[in-house]
């Protein structure tokens, strides 16, 4: 456990002293959201009506912005071939990893999300439901971009085809996710949607490090 | 199954089977369109415009088929090497592919005229439209890398991570309430069809599989000549002395 421990450190680490990559993904994310009222217009109606699928579209998109760098750093200076030998196995280091992404950026875009809601005018009873959502979401982004950022490892225009490959398998988190607020936002139960995503990643949490830590072990052989 | 694991034996099987397939797949196909075209009845509600059915039904099918096949491919290349099933989940994806884009474009020709729209943000559309991409990544993943086994291992991973989609392409119509039908075929307590929509419809699917079989072994031994015409190249090249140094050579060919 204490190597559990220590990696998410290092990986921790890493990602703050280096600086710009936490950082990156928030401004990108308040910048995208941002656009959006002078892309479609200032009107607050309209704004509060796409409100729940621009926050969540936006964080989507930031959150695969730096995925492209969970393993590619390591595995250039060989020391995901260190990594592959230490006794922690590779599919805990994987849950590391991601737990250090999840960290630097699906918590900011948490923390940031009803701040941005709130300039887009979203409709007050859907903040919880949001707040939750991404809570439970951003995890299995995560998790699931992992997959794809092991499988593109040393690919041609790995980071486009990384999108390719991730976005379809997203699908799901993004619709229950906005499901979630618009319920709320109109009246209905929230709750349904919530416990969908929590059961999403339920199920990704044991499986998807198996798929990434196979993804890795290929790109080492 | 690891007999056939031999590419030469294969190559014989193959040649004999394939004439088989691809002539009952043009007499199935033949036969289906005609019983489907001019025979089958007219729908009571839909008229004549039921008769896409018969193209759209068999290749939403072969949709999930072709995908179950290369991830089924896929997890035998992984798990034993099997050399022949790494080639067949390459060959099969074009063709999952195709079979999946005939599906969305006869569904949207199909609903303009039924439901009034080309396209509508139903659970069962979406998720085929997924399917769709999954295709995609996995064939764009595949070719992504210099060696060709990496890009087969790892796209061997996606199809079996991707998988997770079939089940709910199939429970879809009945988790969600939308616009698309439910399943009418393959349902407990048996067929909604009456007989005569129904027989058409099975000739077209089995014309369908055959065709997909037929194809799938076409391409399988394109890609295995492919892999012996390079490897009959880079010996040429040896014996020219162009790619190989003269001691590499000898040691190569003790003979010369």
């Amino acid at each position: 456990m204490s190597a559990f421990r220590r990696l998410v450190a290092r990986d921790l680490r890493l990602a703050l002293r280096q600086g710009g990559d936490a950082a990156t993904v928030v401004a990108f994310f308040v910048l995208t959201v941002i656009l959006f009222p002078f892309g479609v217009g200032p009107e607050p109606e309209l704004l509060r009506r796409i409100a729940p699928g621009v926050v969540w579209v936006t964080a989507l998109l930031a959150s695969l912005l730096s995925l492209e760098r969970l393993f590619l750093a390591d595995y250039e200076d060989g020391s995901l071939e260190v990594l592959a030998l230490i006794p922690l196995p590779l599919e805990a280091q994987v849950v590391a990893k991601c737990l250090a992404h999840w960290l630097v950026t699906g918590l900011p875009l948490t923390l940031l999300a009803p701040l941005l809601a709130l300039l887009l005018h979203l409709e007050g009873a859907a903040y919880p439901a949001l707040v939750a959502g991404m809570a439970l979401g951003t995890p299995t982004l995560s998790l699931i971009g992992a997959i794809g950022a092991a499988l593109t490892l040393g690919a041609r225009r790995g980071g486009v085809l990384l999108s390719l490959l991730v976005l379809p398998l997203y699908v799901p988190i993004l619709i229950f996710g906005v499901g979630a607020c618009e319920a709320a936002a109109t009246g209905f139960a929230a709750r349904p949607h919530l416990l969908l995503l929590a059961a999403l990643l339920a199920l990704a949490l044991p499986l998807a490090p198996f798929a990434a830590a196979a993804g890795l072990r290929q790109a080492l052989e | 199954m690891l007999r056939l694991a031999n590419p030469a034996r294969f190559m014989r099987l193959s040649a004999v089977l394939l004439p088989w397939f691809a002539w009952l797949a043009a007499l199935f196909i033949a036969a289906g369109l005609v019983l489907a075209l001019f025979i089958a009845p007219p729908d009571y509600q839909q008229g004549e415009a039921v008769r896409i059915m018969y193209v759209h039904v068999p290749s939403a099918w072969m949709a999930s088929f072709v995908y179950a096949v290369m991830a089924g491919a896929s997890a035998v290349g992984l798990v034993w090497r099997h050399p022949l099933a790494d080639i067949a989940a390459r060959a099969a994806a074009p063709l999952g592919a195709g079979f999946t884009f005939v599906c969305l474009v006869t569904g949207s020709l199909w609903g303009e005229p039924m439901w009034g729209t080309w396209w509508v943000w139903d659970a069962r559309l979406t998720s085929v439209l997924v399917l769709f991409f999954l295709y995609l990544g996995y064939i764009a993943l595949v070719n992504a890398f210099d060696e060709p086994t990496r890009g087969t291992r790892a796209g061997a991973i996606l199809a079996i991570v991707g998988i997770v989609n079939l089940p709910i392409i199939k429970f879809s119509v009945d988790w969600w309430n939308t616009l698309h039908q439910p399943a009418s075929v393959f349902r407990l307590g048996g067929p909604t069809i009456a007989a005569s929509m129904l027989w058409p419809l099975f000739a077209m699917a089995l014309g369908f599989t055959l065709l997909f079989a037929a194809l799938l072994l076409l391409r399988m031994r394109t890609a295995l000549v492919a892999a012996r015409a390079r490897a009959l190249r880079l010996v040429a090249n040896q014996d020219d002395g162009r790619a190989v140094p003269r001691a590499a050579q000898a040691r190569l060919d003790p003979a010369r």
